[in-house]
C-alpha cells in the first residue's frame, strides 16, 4: 500500500520557482556573471524554467549547462553495472562565473558533491550556489542549499517524487510512505 | 523501461553481440566525446583500476587510443609491447598472462597475431579482456569507432549502403564490420582481388561480393578502404602495387560513383597512392581523422562499461 500526499501542485511549483528566481537576482549583484547548471534529469527542466523566468523578470540571458554526474559518483565499483551515461553539455567556461547549481531533491548530498567535482573540471567558478526544489533532510555530507523551494521533513522510509511535465504528465511534488508488503 | 546494461565480462568480438550491445556502446561513446573537449580532460570514474595494454604486434593508433582512454578515466595504464618484454626471452603467452594476473589488473587489452589469443586468456584470468586485434579475426573496437563515425554522419544504419574495398581476407577490421553493419540494418558490399577474398563468404550473411570496385561503389553512402599489407607482398597476392592502385585504389574518379554525400573511411595506417589517393584521403568526403577522434571515445565507453562488471 502507498499513501501519497501532495506537497506542491502545478501552481505551487510555478510560485516557488518564480520566488527563487527573484531570490537569485536579489542575492547576486553581478547579474552578467550568472550561469545555470542543471543536474540530469529534472534539475535540467528546473534550470530551463528558471532561465525563462530570469529572462522574463530581468531581461537577462543566462547561459544554461547540463551536467550528468554519473562519472563522478562515489558508488561506482566492481560488481555493479555502471549506469548508462547521458551527455554533459556545458559549452562555456565557468571561470569566474557565479554558478547556480540546480537539482530537484536534496537528500544525502552525495549527488551535489559529485556535481561540484564535475563543475570544477570546467573551470574555477567565483561561487557555486545550490538551488533545490525540495530539501528533505538526512544529509550524509556537509552540504547546505542556498535556495530551497520547499522544506519537506521526511523519514528515510518516505519517497519524495518530483514530476515535471517535460517528462511526466504534470507538475507535482508528492511524498509517499511505502509500507512493506 | 528495460534497464540497459552491458553484461558481458569481456569484449572479444563483434560476432555474438546483440544489436542492443552495439547501440549501448555507441550511445555511451557519444556521451564520452565531450570529455576530450574539456579544459580538464579527465574524470575520476575508474580511479584505482589498473589496465594493461599487452601488444604483441606493432600499433600506434590503437595502443595510444586505449592508453589515452584509460588515462582520461583516471585508470592506471601500463603498456607492454612484445619486443621489449620477456616474450623475447621465450616466455609463452599464458605464462606472461598468469604473471600479469598475479599483479591484479582489472582489464587486459590484448593484440596478438594469433586468432583466438584474447579468448584463450579471457577464459583463464579474472581480469576483463578486450580484444585489440587478433590475427585476421576481429578488431571490435575499430568496428565500433567506425560505426560511431558512420552514425554521426548518417544518423542511422537502416538501408545504408556500405562498400568495403581491399584485402578482405587478411582484415580483422573488415571482419568485425561485416558482422556489425548487417546487424544494424546496413547493406554491405565487399570488393577485393579474388586472392584476397575470404574462402567462406557465406559466413557473413547480408554481405554481397562485387566483381569490381565500380560495382561496389555505385550509389553507396559509405566507403571503407582497407590497408594493403605491403609486408605480405612476398606472398604474391597481386602482381604489383601499381596494378593494385590502378584496379582497386580509390581515386576521385571512382569516388564519383558513390552518393554525393558519401563518406570515405580508412582504419589507418594509409598507403597513400596505393589503396587511396591523397586527393581522396585529404578531400571533403574523408572522415579519417573523425575516426581517430571517435576511437578514444569508443574505448572510454568500452572500459567504462567493462569497468563495472564483477569478476
Amino acid at each position: 500500500m502507498e499513501n501519497s500526499k501532495l506537497i506542491l501542485d502545478e501552481s505551487g511549483m510555478a510560485m516557488v520557482l518564480s520566488r527563487m528566481a527573484y531570490e537569485i537576482l536579489e542575492r547576486n549583484n553581478a547579474h552578467g556573471d550568472l550561469v545555470l547548471v542543471g543536474i540530469r534529469t529534472r534539475g535540467v527542466f528546473l534550470a530551463q524554467r528558471l532561465q525563462a523566468l530570469l529572462k522574463q523578470i530581468a531581461g537577462l540571458d543566462v547561459p544554461l549547462g547540463i551536467l550528468d554526474i554519473t562519472l563522478y559518483r562515489d558508488d561506482l565499483s566492481h560488481g555493479t553495472h555502471h549506469p548508462v551515461l547521458e551527455k554533459t553539455d556545458i559549452s562555456f567556461s565557468l571561470d569566474d562565473k557565479i554558478v547556480i547549481l540546480v537539482d530537484d531533491v536534496l537528500y544525502t548530498g552525495r549527488t551535489v558533491r559529485a556535481a561540484m567535482d564535475g563543475l570544477m573540471d570546467f573551470g574555477r567558478p567565483r561561487a557555486i550556489q545550490l538551488l533545490v526544489l525540495v530539501d528533505r533532510g538526512h544529509r550524509e555530507l556537509p552540504i547546505m542549499p542556498d535556495y530551497v523551494g520547499k522544506h519537506v521533513p521526511s523519514s528515510p522510509q518516505h519517497k519524495v517524487k518530483v514530476r515535471m511535465r517535460e517528462e511526466d504528465e504534470h507538475d507535482s511534488v508528492t511524498v509517499s510512505y511505502a509500507t512493506q508488503g | 523501461m528495460k534497464k540497459r546494461i552491458f553484461s558481458r565480462k569481456d569484449l572479444l568480438a563483434i560476432k555474438g553481440l546483440h544489436e542492443d550491445d552495439l547501440t549501448l556502446i555507441l550511445d555511451t561513446a557519444e556521451s564520452f566525446k565531450e570529455i576530450s573537449r574539456r579544459p580538464i580532460k579527465k574524470v575520476p570514474t575508474l580511479r584505482g583500476q589498473t589496465i594493461i595494454n599487452l601488444f604483441y604486434e606493432p600499433s600506434t593508433r590503437t595502443r595510444s587510443s586505449f592508453e589515452i582512454a584509460a588515462k582520461r578515466l583516471s585508470a592506471d595504464a601500463i603498456n607492454i609491447s612484445a619486443s621489449t618484454s620477456s616474450v623475447v626471452k621465450g616466455e609463452t603467452l599464458l605464462d606472461t598472462v598468469k604473471n600479469l594476473q598475479a599483479m591484479a589488473p582489472d582489464i587486459i587489452v590484448i593484440r596478438h597475431a594469433c586468432v583466438g589469443a584474447p579468448h584463450l586468456i579471457a577464459a583463464r584470468v579474472d581480469a576483463r579482456v578486450v580484444n585489440a586485434g587478433d590475427g585476421a579475426n576481429e578488431h571490435p573496437s575499430q568496428a565500433l569507432l567506425d560505426l560511431l563515425t558512420i552514425r554521426e554522419h548518417k544518423k542511422n544504419f537502416a538501408g545504408l549502403k556500405v562498400a568495403i574495398i581491399g584485402d578482405i581476407a587478411h582484415s580483422r577490421v573488415a571482419r568485425s564490420n561485416m558482422h556489425a553493419l548487417p546487424l544494424l540494418g546496413a547493406e554491405v558490399r565487399v570488393c577485393s582481388p579474388p586472392t584476397m577474398l575470404p574462402l567462406r563468404m557465406d559466413a557473413f550473411p547480408g554481405v554481397r561480393t562485387c566483381a569490381s570496385p565500380e560495382e561496389a561503389l555505385e550509389g553507396v553512402d559509405v566507403v571503407m578502404m582497407l590497408r594493403i599489407q605491403l609486408e605480405r607482398q612476398d606472398r604474391t597476392l597481386f602482381p604489383s602495387v601499381n596494378e593494385y592502385a590502378r584496379c582497386y585504389g580509390l581515386n576521385v574518379r571512382r569516388l564519383a560513383l558513390a552518393k554525393k554525400d558519401a563518406i570515405v573511411m580508412h582504419p589507418g595506417p594509409m598507403n597513400r597512392g596505393v589503396e587511396i589517393s591523397s586527393a581522396v584521403a585529404d578531400g571533403k568526403h574523408s572522415v579519417i581523422l573523425d575516426q581517430v577522434e571517435n576511437g578514444v571515445a569508443v574505448r572510454m565507453a568500452i572500459l567504462y562499461l567493462l569497468g563495472g562488471i564483477a569478476e
